[in-house]
């Protein structure tokens, strides 16, 4: 961050700002910064605003650090990041959406999360009343001879989140996919402010269903790096635990479902199966399925007992003894492997500028884990592989869940020998003070970023990131080329969230 | 290892190893929900999931229905894929604004006899997102609603047995449109 003092020379630092810094620039800095990302010498992590000011999150991969610039004192506009740099597109988008404030020079005028539904415009800015009346949105244009259009959703067929997708083909291939989104939109950062820690954990923790553990954990650490706050040692390890298994399950529930979707059902019978015990095991170790509401500001709030850990040991045995004979169905299933291997490339290229979490960027060569490349207590301790491949396709996708299924099983053995004993949790204390925190936690899908400003023990605006944000425009990408019917295998193997984006 | 793992499936899996109180309690569950269906539909029951502003994480319960240890479609009882085919509207989430009009238009589209069931808190009166600028509410604010399970998300036990109150309620003719 010294170094993005450099870039933005007129920049002040914000006293109250944790555990990385923050910097209020001028207009001059904050365009400084958004060349870094054009030229690739740092990586968006967040964008959002409020009623007057923006802030960005970037990451240096070369030093590993993390910083916020923002402009503040605005009036009703700013320069776009995405006039440069095409990953911050969506997000402004959503941005003026929400605030009202117009990025100047952004290269798409349209609306992203308001549909011209909701009851006012600009709930998080100068909020405007409006009636609710739809607004025709205008898809991008595909011209050429013999081409035609699928439009799919928002209703789809199978059970899953709603959003629309609009095919441009030709004959059996891809030329377009233009992804339309925000229909789950449930006005989640205007709920969060003025809310108390506790509602503002409940609506975190319901942002995406999927991740339930991993938005809890990050809220909960950008609150407590606001506050100052240490917590207990078990629960710092107990919290470690919950996550692992939230990615197990999902990784398990994935690799069946993406070989479900090339008609291999057999392969979603057997991961559906151990990824049932895997929340059979959750439920007992600490009390619900997908351990919702289980991290809050402070620890966390089951504490696990012998007959849980035992339940979580019998359950690691288990998919060790299962999971090596579906791996060798998996690799060596023909017809199977014919539907994977070089199906939905996204170029190692694109993964790193649009800096793609999770197994979508680590399966076209990102080395990127917030375990490994931002490490927070205990991951700072544990020994694990941050597993990389470069194909870039279905297939590598999948290898990656695989790698880390195996990572994942070591990982909860060594933090149940490890796990220390004494109390979970310790009290928030109310010292009335604004604060500001942020946290990035790796969630099954990715890095999840949550900013935070807390006034005393309220929230005054929080903003929360979901990993699918750099991941969606990507499968627009990897989707180009193909056949239509490969696309629920693309999708699936992406697996972005909707309600995480939607918010 | 094909042939392992098909061998495997041959010869009962999972349930074989002595099946748990609450497995034989599933299996109770769904063969009343299915006998019900039969009765009163004179075939087994279609289910039409619509997200209608959901967390996901209602979903994923929902989608543990299909795994082998509640195995819901050896009982006939089915997720269908068009709300043509089906006799039951599961909707879950607190309905967005965004996707009021599509929740709407699926329930059109749905012939009769219909239920709607609400699925989780949030389809019940919206839940922790009621307050909001971006949301209408309960399901019943858009659709007539039958029946509400409750939880945050239901376990896949409590959905079975919600899907089984339905039907008798049904039976009852407390309620059909
Ligand atoms: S009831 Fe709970 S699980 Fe279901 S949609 Fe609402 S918040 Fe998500």
């Amino acid at each position: 961050m010294p170094a993005l003092i450099a870039i933005a020379p007129e920049s002040r630092l914000v006293g109250h700002h944790r555990p990385w810094p923050r910097a209020v620039a001028n207009a001059a800095g904050w365009i400084a910064v958004t060349e870094t990302l054009a030229d690739r010498q740092r990586t968006l992590l967040g964008l959002w605003g409020e009623a007057d000011a923006v802030h960005m999150a970037v990451f240096d991969e070369a030093d590993g650090t993390v910083g916020v610039i923002s402009l503040e004192g605005l009036e009703g506009n700013y320069p776009s990041v995405a006039r440069r740099h095409p990953p911050a597109l969506r997000l402004e988008r959503a941005l003026r959406d929400l605030t009202g404030l117009e990025p100047q020079g952004l290269p798409d005028s349209r609306p992203w999360l308001d549909h011209g539904r909701w009851t006012l415009r600009f709930p998080l800015g100068e909020k405007a009343i409006r009636p609710a009346e739809a607004v025709p949105y205008k898809f991008l244009p595909a011209e050429g001879e013999s081409l035609h259009r699928i439009p799919v959703g928002p209703v789809h067929a199978g059970i899953i989140e709603p959003g629309h997708f609009r095919f441009t083909a030709n004959g059996e291939t891809v030329v377009r996919l233009e992804e339309r989104l925000g229909y789950v939109h449930k006005g989640i950062e205007g709920l969060m402010t003025g809310a108390d820690l506790g509602r503002a954990l409940q609506l975190a923790g319901r942002t995406s269903g999927d991740s339930t553990v991993a938005y809890a954990y990050a809220f909960s650490r950008a609150a407590e790096a606001a506050l100052g706050l240490d917590i207990p040692p078990r629960a710092v390890w107990l919290r470690a635990l919950m996550a692992e298994l939230e990615r197990l399950a999902n990784h398990l529930g994935d690799i069946g479902a993406i070989c479900n979707d090339a008609a291999f059902s057999l392969m979603l019978a057997h991961c559906g199966a151990l990824r049932e015990r895997v929340l059979r095991a959750a439920d007992a170790a600490f009390g619900h399925r997908l351990m919702r509401d289980r991290i809050v500001p402070g620890g966390v709030v089951a504490d696990l007992d012998e007959a849980g850990a035992a339940g979580l040991r019998t359950l690691l045995a288990e998919i060790r003894r299962k999971f090596p004979a579906l791996v060798d169905l998996y690799d060596n299933t023909a017809s199977l492997q014919d539907r994977m291997v070089g199906t939905g490339i996204l170029v190692p290229d694109l993964a790193r500028l649009y800096g793609a979490g999770g197994y979508v960027g680590r399966a076209s060569g990102r080395a990127f884990d917030v375990r490994r490349a931002l490490p927070y207590p205990p991951y700072d301790v544990l020994r694990f592989d941050v597993p990389i491949l470069d194909q870039g396709d279905v297939n590598a996708r999948i290898w990656i869940r695989i790698r880390e299924v195996e990572q994942g099983l070591s990982l909860i053995e060594q933090i149940l020998d490890q796990l220390p004993p004494g109390p979970t949790r310790h009290d928030v204390a109310d010292n009335g003070e604004v604060r500001e925190g942020m946290a990035v936690v790796e969630g099954f899908r990715g890095d999840i970023l949550v900013w935070l400003r807390l006034a005393g023990n309220r929230v005054d605006r929080c903003h929360l990131r979901d990993p699918s944000w750099f991941q969606w425009p990507l499968l627009e990408a990897a989707i180009e080329g193909n056949i239509v019917a490969d696309f629920p295998l693309c999708n699936k193997s992406f697996n972005c969230s909707y309600s995480g984006h939607d918010l | 290892m094909r042939r392992l793992l098909f061998e495997s499936l041959i010869r009962p899996p999972l349930t074989e190893a002595a099946p748990r109180q609450s497995d034989a309690a599933i299996e109770e569950l769904a063969t009343a929900v299915d006998r019900s269906a039969r009765r009163r539909l004179g075939r087994s029951l279609s289910i039409r999931a619509v997200d209608a502003g959901s967390c996901n994480g209602c979903e994923l319960e929902m989608h543990a229905l299909s795994n082998v240890f509640y195995d819901i479609e050896r009982f006939g009882i089915r997720f269908v894929a068009s709300p043509r085919h089906a006799d039951v509207l599961m909707v879950t989430g607190p309905v967005t604004r965004n996707m009021a009009e599509a929740l709407e238009r699926t329930y059109n589209a749905t012939p009769g006899p219909k239920w709607v069931v609400a699925l989780g808190s949030c389809a019940r009166d919206g839940g922790c997102f009621a307050d909001s600028y971006a949301v209408i509410g309960g399901v019943s604010r858009v659709v007539p609603v039958d029946l509400h399970i409750p939880g945050c998300p239901p376990p896949p036990t409590e959905i079975l047995k919600g899907l089984l109150a339905l039907l008798d309620q049904a039976d009852k003719g407390a309620r059909a449109s």
